[in-house]
């Protein structure tokens, strides 16, 4: 690790300041970002922490939606959305091991946009709101690819609202060595129709699987999809499974979300 | 029933209370005042021709000492193989130089060939980014069948299609097996990869230089499994410094695997730099380094087949295979693809004809070497592998095939026709006995509880054996090592009774200090809190060749023995003296010297005490003192062996495969402390369910290692293992080492892989995918799914 300097302010709009900074860089969990550092992949000159902003912390219920501040770590959602979304309670604490949830959090996730992260798949699924500290952005214009994003250059992820279902399920295949999702899917069933998003499978991150959608918001049952086929066009293939193996996995697993949507 | 602490005790470890607390003490832990730190620049290309390594930036930056090149270490000599394998035309192996840093070309990604020392570890990293090495990448040689073939690639210039050796064993006999497949009803073939796997000890490798301006001494702290092998190699071979001006000392060492019974380039290179800056250099590697430096295990492509009658009795069998020795060869990586794989192609079975030819073969990967097993992991996943495709295909039950060509309790001593001499053994009683614990009468209810739930269920049953004790100087000169395989122990009893044991044997986590106190406790009949080991130093131990090929108790305890029995022996003499009677009528029990028929005795505090008190001593006829010295060697290998049993549920959608159970019937001769190998066959068939469902290293065309960190290298984790059930009642106490022991740490290793692969092939085939003949390791989801789907 190279050194740095480091500041952890207690406002957005301190923290919004200190990131235009040259060679500023956010930090919150550093789950993905501090490994980096330590192996010398990356050398910010500033971390601007987030983790010190008191309102950008916490899970609570607001007009129906579930506002999940953007500096929350996993262990907080897998606990605390429990009582009001159970199956984004249950990505969260299928994320990494006890230390992983305990530092890392939702914005961080989102905002790095892994391919095989968990988080975009509910996000995208319940067709939530990514809060920053200037605007609204939809899910849908969200996620713009492997590790990119529709955020700025030093914009902060302040929160997320999610629209909460009738029914939900998140099925992760775990990557054997990773334990990051090989393939994930949440199936989320909404009264205006459900929406079913998949991680860990495409070369462009997370994506909406239209057809299943069409299908089981006609009957929400594994049947409905059994005929149903996803493209292996686009689809990761690496040493743990090929695209077409992904691809399998992402029909299989929307079957099983469906099955077991509660 | 043992005495508590004695031999057959489950005596819990005295060493786990200091490792579990924070409080052991590992080359890392230690800091030596003014100490340097090293870091290696380590090729990033698989195969390179070095141009000009530009030091000059580095050497100017803030807190560097020195940098070092190959250049510098160009004139020392190479880290040698252990092993001489001649061919089967006779010629000798191809032995190329493996310098300490690389010089002229790098030979594999990782292959060091710069060290920056500065004041701290930070500073020589960034030394490290300001060296300037001008390297052109060459074509890299990563598959075997292509380095063989290819006379243009070469990873040493001087070796034509990178054969290190082509050998035959047994040469004299490949006619006659040739001829007894050409007459068999049927031939079982079956083309299989023995993964390459990555060690992954818990504790890097790290290494400590300290040279004594004012002595002239050498001291290195380094992370082996055999301190004194290491100074030998070091001292005679790669530095030539005086032996006895070398101390080599391995403190705790957080497990090896075998990964940590070489020498390697960063130990003489820390030595040099500390010498040439009169100050102690030291280097941890960290995990990135230790997955591209060292020594990797197995990587064989066999072609493995099985001549029988249509009753399926063994008539011959035949193998082929590369194994891969990667760029360099390691200390023993030429013995462990021959005489630790071809000599146990015999398995426990009775097969009259056996030819075994494995050519080794140089690539641009990381050295190979003997990993937990060594050679007999691969002869036994190949034996198994192929008697289960037989069955199959003959439509054979595979337990009663396996009961009927198994050497019989009534054949020992049996010579296999691959040159080994089993001494003892009873391999119809473990299968029996495995048959009961595994509870093969109720798979079927079993099978069809999981079909309920959607997954296929699968028995697989793998046999095993092994010459462990890593032994006989004699048979292992014949065999070609350049090196003797006994062990030595001393046992110094001090003046107030208590004992000090040094052995030449190491612990790397196998419990040594529990084990060796619990038999000398027995011996003697004094507390094992009385007795301390003393292990690891060169310069307090007897010269001893360390730990591996689970030999420590045979060979190591053995050696104990044989001093213990000297100690007894003296403090007859002494007791004799002092009991004013005859020698012969001294009698030792259950820690007293009493005279025969009398009841005039000495305690054992007393004799020692008298030892170093000695005012009225013969000292013509009787020396002061209480302290021997034994080296024990074997007059065999020992041969434990066993039946292995594993059941799986297989999700045939996602083609994932759970371990639903595995058990372990193991005659391992006597026991001395039940828990301990317990948790040593646990451990071992953690790994081989590592090997056979998630583990492997694999390199891309270029020679980059893909698997280069946890992120993608599976290592098996505690919920993806079952609990185990592990039985070692049958057991049949080696003939011919005193303790009648044979070796534990290696078994589950060895036994495991191949019954993992037959269950998943039996899951497969009674859920009608009977198309699938064989998926080679790791059984990833995705290859299971795959072979479904074809």
């Amino acid at each position: 690790m190279h050194n740095f300097d480091f500041v952890k302010p207690s406002s957005v709009a301190d923290a919004v300041r200190a990131l235009s900074a040259q060679g500023a860089q956010a930090l919150s969990g550093g789950q993905t970002l501090l490994p980096t550092m330590k192996q010398r992949l990356a050398a910010p000159a500033v971390l601007v922490s987030l983790t010190g902003i008191a309102d950008t912390k916490g899970v609570r219920l607001d007009k129906g939606a579930l506002s999940v501040g953007g500096a929350t770590a996993h262990a907080v959602v897998a606990k605390e959305a429990r009582k009001h979304y159970p199956a984004l309670a249950d990505l969260a604490g299928g994320i990494g091991d006890p230390a992983v949830r305990s530092r890392g959090t939702i914005g961080g996730s989102l905002a790095n946009n892994d391919p095989s992260a968990c988080y975009p798949a509910a996000v995208l699924a319940s067709g939530a709101t990514i809060l920053t500290d200037r605007r609204s952005i939809a899910a849908d214009d969200f996620f713009q690819g492997m590790f990119t994003t529709a955020l700025h250059d030093g914009e902060i992820i302040t929160g997320v609202v999610f629209p909460i279902p009738e029914k939900a399920a998140y099925v992760k295949f775990n990557q054997p060595a990773s334990r990051f999702a090989l393939t994930g899917v949440f199936v989320a069933k909404y009264g205006s129709g459900v929406r079913v998003a998949v991680t860990g499978a495409s070369a462009n991150g997370v994506f909406r699987w239209t057809e299943a959608e069409r299908a089981l918001s006609a009957s929400f049952t594994p049947a409905a999809i059994a005929g149903l086929s996803l493209p292996s066009d686009g689809m990761i293939a690496d040493l743990h499974g090929s695209a077409a193996y992904r691809a399998n996995l992402a029909r299989v697993l929307t079957g099983r979300g469906v099955a077991s949507a509660h | 029933m043992p005495k508590d602490g004695g031999i057959g005790a489950s005596t819990v470890r005295r060493e786990d209370i200091r490792f579990l607390t924070g409080k052991g003490r590992y080359t890392a832990d230690i800091n030596l005042r003014g100490q340097a730190y090293a870091c290696f620049l380590r090729s990033e290309v698989a195969h390179g021709r070095i141009n000009r390594i530009d030091t000059a930036e580095a050497r100017a930056m803030p807190g560097v000492l020195a940098v070092m090149t190959g250049a510098d270490f160009a004139a020392m000599g190479g880290n040698p193989a252990g092993w001489h394998i001649p061919s089967r035309n006779g010629e000798a192996m191809k032995e190329p130089k493996r310098p300490v840093l690389a010089h002229g070309k790098v030979r594999h990604v990782g292959d060091a060939y710069a060290v920056v020392v500065a004041e701290t570890l930070e500073q020589a990293r960034d030394a490290a980014g300001a060296v300037v090495a001008d390297i052109t990448e060459l074509p890299a040689v990563v598959d075997m069948a292509q380095a063989v073939a290819n006379p243009d690639l070469r990873v040493h210039d001087e070796i034509a299609n990178n054969v290190c050796f082509d050998w035959g064993w047994i040469e004299d006999n490949r006619a006659a097996v040739d001829a007894a497949f050409k007459a068999a009803p049927h031939v079982t073939t079956l083309e299989l990869v023995n993964n390459r796997l990555v060690p992954n000890a818990m504790e890097p490798r790290a290494s400590i230089g300290d040279y004594d301006p004012g002595t002239g001494d050498y001291k290195l702290y380094t992370t082996s499994q055999n301190p004194h092998l290491s100074r030998l190699l070091i001292a005679a071979f790669v530095m030539g410094i005086p032996e006895n001006k070398l101390t080599v000392i391995a403190p705790d060492v957080g497990g090896g695997f075998g990964s940590k019974i070489y020498h390697y380039g960063e130990e003489a290179a820390v030595l040099a730099a500390s010498k040439a800056l009169n100050r102690p250099v030291k280097w941890v590697a960290d995990r990135s380094e230790s997955f591209l430096s060292d020594a990797h295990g197995r990587d064989h492509v066999t072609r493995i087949e099985l001549a029988t009658d249509l009753e399926g009795n063994f008539l011959a069998l035949r193998t082929e295979t590369l194994a891969n020795v990667g760029a360099y060869l390691s200390n023993f990586s030429t013995a462990t693809p021959t005489f630790l794989h071809g000599t146990l192609m015999a398995g426990p079975y009775r097969t009259p004809l056996v030819y075994v030819n494995v050519k080794a073969v140089f690539t641009n990967t990381a050295p190979v070497d003997a990993y937990r097993g060594a050679g007999r992991p691969e002869a036994t996943f190949s034996i198994e592998r192929v008697v289960d495709k037989m069955c199959r295909e003959l439509k054979l039950d595979p337990v009663a095939v396996r009961r009927k060509n198994l050497i019989q309790p009534d054949q020992y001593p049996y010579t296999t026709p691959v040159g080994l001499v089993y001494d003892t053994g009873n391999y119809p009683a473990t299968l029996d006995k495995l048959i009961q614990i595994a509870d093969f009468s109720g798979f079927e209810a079993r099978r069809a509880e999981s079909a309920r739930r959607g997954k296929l269920r699968g028995l697989g049953l793998s046999t095993w054996i092994e010459a462990c004790g890593i032994a006989p100087s004699n048979l292992v000169g014949v065999l070609g090592a350049r090196v003797g395989l006994y062990d030595a122990a001393t046992v110094r009893v001090n003046a107030t009774g208590n004992i000090s044991v040094m052995t030449g044997a190491h612990s790397h986590g196998q419990g040594h200090e529990t084990v060796f106190a619990q038999i000398v406790s027995d011996k003697l009949g004094i507390p094992a809190s009385s007795i301390e080991i003393v292990h690891g130093d060169t310069s307090k131990i007897p010269f001893g060749m360390g730990s591996y090929g689970s030999r420590s108790l045979a060979v190591g305890g053995s050696a104990m023995v044989k001093a213990v029995d000297k100690i007894i022996a003296k403090g007859k003499k002494i007791a004799a003296h002092m009991l004013e009677a005859a020698e012969d009528d001294i009698v030792f029990e259950d820690g007293k010297f009493s005279v025969t028929g009398t009841d005039k005795a000495k305690t054992f505090g007393e004799i020692a005490f008298s030892a170093y008190v000695p005012h009225n001593y013969p000292l013509e006829s009787l020396e002061p003192g209480l302290e021997e010295t034994a080296f024990y060697d074997p007059a065999n290998f020992t041969y434990p062996a066993g039946a292995y049993a594993c059941e799986v549920e297989v999700d045939a959608e996602t083609g994932r495969v759970e371990i639903a159970s595995f058990a372990c019937a193991d005659d391992f001769g006597n026991v001395m402390n039940p828990m301990i190998v317990n948790g040593q066959v646990h451990g071992g068939v953690a790994q081989g369910i590592g090997q056979a469902l998630l583990e492997a290293a694999a390199y891309d065309d270029n020679g980059q290692l893909l698997t280069g960190s946890y992120m993608d290298y599976a290592m098996p984790r505690a919920d993806d293992l079952p609990m185990f059930t592990v039985d070692h009642s049958c057991n049949t106490p080696c003939t011919h080492n005193p303790l009648g022991v044979k070796g534990c740490g290696e078994a589950g290793a060895i036994g495991s892989p191949p019954a993992v692969v037959n269950a998943v092939i039996d899951a497969l085939h009674r859920g009608g995918h009977t198309r699938v003949t064989h998926i080679d390791m790791p059984l990833t989801p995705s290859r299971v799914w795959s072979a479904i789907q074809n």
